[in-house]
């Protein structure tokens, strides 16, 4: 991590801790509890799509693979929560690694063929194993999580609690970015043969990356779990992995920022527009048109050159 | 010796690429490879470092076989390439470039890097030093932090041997280091790669430029079609028949 990058997560940092104070409105409280969900999943696929320039389009399914090993633990067979959420990811590293190995291999653009198929199957084993997962009814009644004590029980807490996990998480990103590992990755964007003849082992490095970005994605779907306490195959179809794979290319693929730009406007957005009734697609259409045509590199991207400008008149 | 092969082939579909090849280099050797366009001068690169795998026959570094290994693998081993088409990462500064190099040579993993622990820290400290000595000694000291795509073509050939060095060589593979050069970086190249010998390091190059390959080389091999038509001193080969035929044509 550079000093940028922790200039603006101590800035960050400070401002979440500010904003509960400023706005007491549940409503908001709980916009931004889903904001640091969605933003820890745009954040590890930011890591695959913008380091290792690869797509996956069934994230929504590592989401509800950690959300569902939470619920059926802890609510069904009376796991630990902690244990439930450790499960979670163990599953979700070991799945991503089963398809991470033949897809990953392989020059091109495979994964994205392959966790479109494996989001789908999810869907359908979450519909359909009523024993399990509830069938598309769901799983209610799950329990809260509780730390060091606390009992996760309010929306403030919540607040605090995923967004504490949030700042760990980008922390460990941009950690890994600013190191040979990520170093690595980045080559492997520019020139995979330069990469391989420089040492670099690219397919296993892709596949670590992919498992990480799953991880993340469970680890979302956990939190997400305790805080809902109920989970249904609705919130786990292709419309979100779609919706991921949009924050990160609208927030800017080149940054884990960016992903946390883009999880934020795209979480917010829609809750700001449903005043507007039936215009509301037509405007988020219009918005995420109008970024795309003018800053193709992303919101980050557009905010970098505001902030270059800013500094040549200065 | 060094690098040893033993009829090894390629093909592409029906195209003889490189047939039955033999050839040895030996040890602290500057050995040229020549020929006309088309001879299969790159694909016998791209052999050696594991990117393309040969159609048949054996590849022996430092007396193991590396017929079948990946091209990482084989840069671990001790084998490092420059491009015919410069291939930089361009979105990394030059040093970072270099610091690529040193990947091989280093081991700090995925887990002490996320969680940035001491050792990884210090690696870092370590890894860029090295880089910029790597850097200096091919003279880019001063342009560390650009954007390896303001580098005039020269010093982006300048820097992919400094990359190539980084990861400690034992053979390095350089892949027509002269083409897009002017006269005097021509000059200093030849300087640079005797200077690269003398450090240990044994010297397999492809290049057009005659001039550079007669002064610096102590054996010169000649392809044509995929076959070696002549290979011993520069001398030798300058007056070798066969080698004026390839090269003029025959009436």
């Amino acid at each position: 991590m550079d000093k940028k990058d922790s200039l603006t997560l101590l800035i960050l940092t400070v401002c979440l801790v500010i904003f509960p104070f400023i706005v007491t409105n549940t409503y908001y409280i709980s916009t931004m509890v889903f904001v640091g969900i969605n933003g820890i999943i745009a954040i590890g696929l930011s890591l695959l799509m913008g380091y290792a320039g690869q797509i996956s389009i069934g994230h929504a399914a590592f989401f509800g693979l950690g959300a569902y090993t939470s619920a059926v633990l802890t609510a069904k067979l009376g796991f630990h929560p902690w244990g439930a959420f450790f499960l979670g990811i163990l599953l979700s590293s070991c799945i991503a690694l089963i398809i991470g190995i033949p897809s990953l291999k392989l020059k091109g653009h495979y994964l994205a063929m392959a966790t479109l198929g494996f989001g789908e199957i999810t869907y359908i084993v979450f519909n359909e194993l009523t024993d399990i997962t509830g069938g598309p009814s769901g799983i209610g009644d799950i329990p809260k999580i509780s730390l060091a004590g606390y009992t996760m029980n309010t929306d403030i807490k919540y607040y605090f609690f995923v967004w504490a996990f949030l700042l760990l998480i980008l922390t460990f990103s941009l950690n890994l970015i600013h190191s040979r590992i990520g170093r690595a990755l980045r080559s492997i964007h520019d020139s995979e043969v330069a990469a391989n003849a420089m040492g670099i082992n690219t397919g296993k490095l892709k596949i670590q990356v992919f498992m990480i970005s799953a991880v993340f994605g469970s680890v979302a779907g956990s939190l997400y779990t305790h805080y809902v306490t109920f989970v249904s195959p609705s919130s786990f179809g292709l419309f979100f992995s779609i919706l991921l794979v949009m924050m990160v290319v609208i927030g800017g693929m080149h940054s884990v920022w960016g992903a946390l730009i883009g999880a934020a406007l795209l979480t917010i957005l829609p809750e700001f527009l449903r005043a507007l009734k039936d215009f509301e697609i037509f405007v988020y259409g219009s918005v995420l048109l109008l970024i795309m045509i003018f800053l193709p590199r992303g919101l980050i991207g557009g905010l970098e050159y505001l902030f270059n400008r800013l500094i040549k008149k200065v | 010796m060094i690098l040893h092969t033993s009829k090894i082939k390629k093909t592409f579909g029906g195209l003889v690429a490189v047939s039955d090849l033999d050839f040895t280099v030996r040890e602290c050797q500057i050995k040229a490879i020549i020929g006309p366009n088309g001879a299969g001068k790159t694909t016998v690169f791209n052999l050696i470092s594991g990117i393309l795998p040969p159609t048949g026959g054996e590849i022996q570094f430092q007396g193991k076989s590396i017929t079948r290994l990946k091209s990482y693998r084989i840069s671990s081993l001790g084998i490092s390439r420059t491009f015919q088409n410069v291939q930089l990462f361009s979105n990394m500064s030059v040093i970072e470039n270099v610091m690529i190099g040193r990947h091989p040579r280093t081991s700090s993993g995925i887990m002490s890097s996320i969680l940035s622990l001491p050792k990884k820290r210090k690696e870092e400290k370590e890894v860029r030093k090295r880089a910029m000595e790597y850097l200096e000694f091919v003279g880019l000291g001063d342009r560390f932090d650009e954007s390896p795509e303001n580098l005039p073509f020269g010093k982006q050939r300048l820097l992919e041997i400094a990359r190539a060095m980084a990861t400690e060589p034992r053979l390095l593979l350089l892949d027509e280091p002269a083409s897009g050069l002017n006269t005097k970086e021509t000059q200093n190249l030849s300087r640079l790669i005797t200077e690269i010998r003398g450090r240990g390091i044994t010297i397999l190059l492809v290049e057009h430029d005659m001039e550079l390959v007669m002064g610096i080389s102590d054996e010169i091999m000649v392809l044509n079609s995929g076959q070696k038509i002549a290979e011993g001193l520069p001398r030798e080969i300058q007056e070798n028949d066969e080698v004026i035929k390839a090269y003029l044509g025959e009436d």
